[in-house]
């Protein structure tokens, strides 16, 4: 523990101390979290090695064995790249769309009340559908391709958009809608200055939730289709019939590292735009 | 701080901003706020109205800024230049003090050169110049209070209605913003309309105080508050005050069963 000199101006005594305290909090926040993965690399290793043996040790290679035979495998990784390539570009395109699409709809049931009546309940029930159910039929009417991988994507990353946008519009202060109101505001200005601005929590909050089932969509998809340039879906697909488990693993732990590099970029930009005014860790 | 207003004044046709004849207010559900309710506020003057929770004094303010029209009687309201300053702040928590204070003259279309000098001069009469750039989270009550008179003041306006503005501000804050209010009040020459449960308040801050009963929400009784502007705090521990607050407070007491 630092502790300022008792001459260091007024300011500095002030800054000390919360400095000390945040980084406490930081290594709190990261050692509980890095004393879970190493203990679940021990168990890996002692699964691995003791209770599985040689010949059935592909159900659970040790975790070097992803390294030394799959990520550091040229041919593996670029396998790896490429399709990774291909599900980014998927997720992201039907991130893209689901937001616009989904922010879009909010906006127009918050403006008006029959939209919002008639068309909510659908928003609820395309959350509740097993998508993986439509699977088949969405590669029927739009062939096996990106177009198809998309689709499969902005259904799943759609409601949150939705949802999030319409509370975060929904729940704008009384007070600060009279204050509007007083000046004779229309529709688009308070819907411009007030509630979209108000909204930006919930909808980078909704984003962040959107993002990482974007991944999981455009994962789903391809392994379903399993047709078209394959992506990490049909990568992980074929490792599996293959029985290649420690690619299998490389593809597993790429995907997933995707996931939370997309869902942790999106609670970054949230907080860069509205982390001065919004306190994300209240929510 | 050269014009002191008299403490009553002559109450012409034109000089009346504020007229209510009779004027009741029953919500949807039926519960009736409102009921026989005469008000005058005139130019120069400050009027207060005391009376316990609940007993439809807000609805009073909503009525005269048109938020909520009246289910009867007459409300004229002679002025659109009308300042509202709520319960709470109401500031906008992505904008810093100069937007926040900028907004209303931004929602009626002034220019934004103009509206900028508007809103530093309001921001000065408040005195918070050199917070321009802060954001509403980093203010203190006080503060925030400060930038939502600020933001009314740039209406430049005539009527002035509070709705207990400073009700959740500490002791010391709050003398202080009466203070201010006085001040700004002397030097700015609006009407006001001042809703608060405090007895001292009431007395301290205005021209007229009206002491309204409970549900449905009455006149019971009228007060002039002759103390010379601009106050003297020290009249807080006068004997007249003091005894004037006894009266309103017996008022409050009577009208409340």
């Amino acid at each position: 523990m630092t502790t300022a000199p008792p001459t260091a101006p007024k300011n500095r005594t002030m800054m000390r101390p919360a400095t000390v305290k945040t980084s406490r909090k930081k290594s709190a926040t990261w050692v509980p979290p890095l004393l879970v993965a190493l203990g679940i690399i021990a168990v890996w290793y002692l699964v691995s090695y003791v209770f599985l043996d040689e010949q059935r040790r592909f159900l659970l290679p040790p975790p070097h064995e992803i390294f030394t035979d799959a990520f550091f495998q040229p041919d593996v990784i670029s396998d790896i790249m490429v399709a990774l390539g291909r599900t980014a570009v998927v997720a992201l395109v039907g991130l893209a769309i689901a937001i616009v699409i989904g922010v879009a709809w909010a906006v127009a049931m918050s403006q008006a009340r029959w939209i919002e009546r008639s068309t909510f309940p659908y928003a609820v029930i395309l959350q509740c559908i097993p998508i993986l159910a439509l699977v088949p039929l969405i590669g029927f009417w739009f062939g096996f391709d990106y177009p198809a991988r998309i689709i499969v994507c902005i259904m799943i990353a759609l409601f949150p958009m939705v949802s999030n946008t319409l509370f975060g519009l929904q729940s704008v202060d009384k007070g600060q809608r009279e204050l509007f109101q007083l000046q004779k505001a229309g529709r688009w200005t308070v819907l411009t200055k007030l509630e979209f601005p108000a909204a930006l929590p919930a909808i980078f909050a909704g984003m962040r939730i959107s993002a990482g089932l974007a991944v999981v969509g455009a994962i789903v998809g391809d392994y379903f289709f399993r047709r078209g340039e394959p992506g990490l879906g049909s990568l992980i697909s074929n490792y599996q019939s293959r029985v290649q488990s420690a690619e299998l693993f490389a593809a597993i732990i790429t995907a997933s590292l995707f996931g939370v590099v997309i869902f942790a970029f999106f609670g970054w930009l949230g907080k860069r735009v509205v982390g001065k005014w919004y306190d994300f860790s209240a929510s | 701080m050269t014009i002191a207003a008299p403490a009553v004044a002559p109450a012409t046709k034109t000089d009346q901003l504020l007229n209510f004849q009779d004027v009741a207010m029953t919500f949807p559900n039926g519960t009736t706020a409102l009921s026989g309710v005469d008000l005058t506020v005139d130019r120069g003057e400050f009027v207060t109205v005391v009376g316990p929770s609940g007993c439809g004094k807000s609805t009073l303010l909503r009525i005269a800024s048109g938020l909520t029209p009246a289910t009867e009687g007459v409300t004229e309201v002679d002025t659109t230049r009308i300042g509202y300053v709520f319960q709470d702040a109401t500031l906008l928590p992505w904008r810093d003090v100069q937007a926040n204070v900028e907004l209303l003259a931004e929602l009626n279309g002034v220019p934004k050169a103009k509206r900028r000098v508007t809103a530093k001069e309001a921001i000065d009469l408040v005195g918070l110049t050199g917070f321009e750039k802060h954001l509403p989270k980093t203010l203190s009550g006080g503060m925030r209070m400060r930038t939502s008179l600020a933001r009314s003041l740039t209406l430049d306006p005539e009527l002035f209605l509070f709705d207990e503005p400073f009700g959740a501000l500490d002791e010391i804050t709050r003398e202080r913003l009466n203070d201010e209010l006085i001040k700004l009040f002397t030097e700015q020459q609006f009407a006001g309309l001042f809703i608060t449960h405090s007895v001292s308040e009431a007395v301290y801050l205005s021209t007229k105080v009206v002491v309204m009963s409970g549900r449905p929400g009455k006149i019971v009784d009228t007060f002039p508050v002759d103390f010379p502007f601009p106050r003297d705090p020290e009249i807080r521990f006068t004997a007249e005050f003091a005894e004037l607050c006894g009266k309103v407070s017996h008022a409050l007491r009577e009208g409340h069963h």
